[in-house]
């Protein structure tokens, strides 16, 4: 099996698990964890990311921020792959008591790096951790996931403003860019294009690529970590419900866990 | 009296903890008022301007300290604390991390700027806020030994200070101790609670009502959250009826939070000097001060009405 085989044959099992993660919780965002998936393998897998999941507090980690929280079981089926947490507490996920909430809290769970939630927060906090290590004089890189939705939030433009002004190349932001939200299509709800133009305009070298494409992915992520003069941006772009036919594109999914029936069919699906 | 404006202590404490190489500063194009350029000049290299922008500043602290340094992030009072609230609430409050906030210029006594600059409902903001505490100096000195402490605090922190000179009534060999309320006067009648400059005006408040023959107490609580429990429950044992006094609504204040304490605790009178649910306005802090009942006279005058 080539190496990006093997991450498609993760990628395959991290979304199994996401599917009945979110059929056992009743609730939670299937179509958002579905897209963000490729990407989550390929930093943690493709030997993008500088980890341990033994010590998920060393200094010297990169940092992942995923500030389209409402993603985590994406993440949280990543980290249990990952090693950070046995795969059985994932069927806990947003029940009383649970570390897995139902957004990322980095008090309650190994391997999460900060708690989002209410979206446009994430960013700006990865945007500290990168100005923390110039004054640390660490070599950390900091990646931070943001959804397509969520740059609606002003805060998400002025943590961008704050990215290109102190030059943090040690920050690479990643949109998930499947081009839906709750209420709709993001073009309509509210415009947010054109993305690569806003980000240069923010001092930040763009690239603009496939998110399932684990090649792209891979190349990318490779050559925005050796950026050392600017804040990175990949602009991935995505399927909302990726995975799932039915799912697939379809808005209807942002905010709802499959029904038994359907987690049958999905994972038929991604045999 | 020694006059001098509790924010020129938050410059001048800064540079003594920035000694401490943790320690960060970050300011949204207000460094020169808030004083926190002090500590720009001493350690530029730990100084970082966020531009006109609270949110992201408040955002970036607690990224700063979630990757180990110790923040402290300084706007106007009604900035930090409005503007910036759901960053506080998202990423300070709910990680629990060790920032402290400092907004500066609160109250009405930062006068001609007018309502929208002043702030009436910071201390209520952040006090209802889980894992946040509330701190308001009543004069340079316990401002400095204040922003000193804050070093050790662990947690997130909100330190309130004004833009006015004001009187220093305590010793800056004193000790600040986060939690702990001061007896500045004793007295038997009555007995009045309050915090930053308005401790003053209470001393002075009741010294006019001790000529009248009324004897009150005067505590002085910089700690609105945690409240000095102990201070004011044996306060309210010895009084019928308790005055509190501050420059900020009396809707969630130290006025809020002493009534909700001693509302279960030992429910005796409580009044509430402050702002009555209302906004500032501009003028000199001295007219702001006597239009809207923050004078010695009108406050001695209020608590001889209560007490009939």
């Amino acid at each position: 099996m080539s190496d990006i085989e093997s991450l498609e044959q993760i990628a395959k099992e991290v979304r199994r698990d996401i599917l009945v993660m979110l059929n056992k919780s009743g609730s939670g965002h299937s179509g958002g964890s579905l897209s963000v998936t490729d990407i989550l393998v390929a930093l943690y897998f493709g030997k993008i990311m500088n980890y341990d999941p033994h010590n998920p507090e060393d200094e010297e980690r990169d940092r992942l921020v995923l500030s389209k929280g409402h993603a985590c079981p994406a993440l949280y089926a990543v980290l249990s792959k990952a090693g950070y947490f046995e795969r059985d507490l994932l069927w806990s996920l947003r029940k009383l008591g649970s570390p897995l909430q139902g957004h990322p809290d980095s008090k309650k769970l190994p391997g999460i790096d900060a708690a989002t939630g209410s979206l446009g927060n994430g960013i700006s906090q990865a945007v500290g951790m990168a100005l923390a290590a110039k004054v640390l004089k660490k070599k950390y890189k900091v990646f931070c996931i943001v959804g397509d939705g969520e740059m609606d939030e002003g805060l998400v433009y002025e943590a961008l403003n704050v990215a290109g002004h102190y030059k943090l190349s040690n920050l690479i932001v990643i949109v998930d860019n499947n081009g839906l939200q709750i209420d709709g299509k993001c073009s309509d709800v509210m415009n947010i294009y054109p993305l690569k133009d806003k980000f240069d305009a923010f001092n930040f070298k763009t690239f603009e690529i496939g998110g399932h494409n684990y090649k792209s992915l891979l190349d990318t992520l490779t050559t925005a970590k050796r950026n050392v003069l600017k804040p990175s941006a990949i602009i991935a772009r995505t399927v909302k419900g990726m995975g799932v036919s039915f799912m697939a594109n379809k808005v209807e999914y942002h905010g709802v866990a499959p029904s038994d029936d359907e987690l049958k069919r999905a994972l038929e699906e991604l045999k | 009296m020694e006059m001098k404006a509790t924010r020129e202590a938050y410059g001048k404490a800064l540079i003594e903890i920035g000694k401490n190489e943790k320690v960060v500063v970050l300011d949204a194009d207000l460094s020169g008022s808030t004083k926190s350029a002090d500590f720009k000049k001493v350690y530029p290299e730990r100084f970082f301007n966020m531009g006109i922008a609270e949110s992201s500043m408040v955002g970036t602290a607690a990224g700063m300290a979630l990757s180990g340094l110790k923040p402290y992030a300084s706007s106007f009072a009604v900035f930090v604390t409005g503007r910036a609230f759901e960053p506080i609430r998202q990423s300070i409050c709910y990680q629990n991390l060790d920032v402290v906030l400092c907004g500066s210029h609160s109250g009405i006594s930062v006068g001609e700027d007018g309502g929208s600059h002043q702030s009436v409902a910071d201390i209520a903001l952040m006090r209802s806020l889980p894992n946040m505490k509330v701190v308001v100096p009543c004069d340079y000195n316990e401002a400095f030994l204040a922003v000193k402490a804050s070093l050790e605090i662990e947690g997130p922190l909100y330190i309130r200070t004004s833009r006015a000179k004001s009187p220093i009534l305590t010793s800056i060999d004193d000790k600040f101790e986060l939690g702990k309320a001061k007896i500045l006067k004793e007295g038997s009648d009555t007995a009045i609670v309050a915090c930053g400059m308005m401790s003053y005006i209470a001393l002075e408040a009741a010294k006019l009502l001790e000529k009248e023959g009324i004897s009150v107490a005067v505590v002085n609580s910089p700690s609105i959250k945690p409240l000095d429990e102990e201070t004011i429950f044996t306060l309210s044992k010895n009084v019928s009826k308790i005055f509190t006094l501050e420059e900020h609504s009396v809707i969630g204040g130290l006025g809020g939070a002493v009534s909700e304490f001693l509302s279960e605790n030992n429910p005796v009178a409580i009044h509430k000097i402050g702002l009555e649910d209302v906004f500032g306005e501009s003028g000199t802090k001295d007219d702001l001060f006597c239009k809207y009942g923050f004078t010695k006279e009108s406050v001695a005058e209020r608590i001889k009405k209560k007490l009939g």
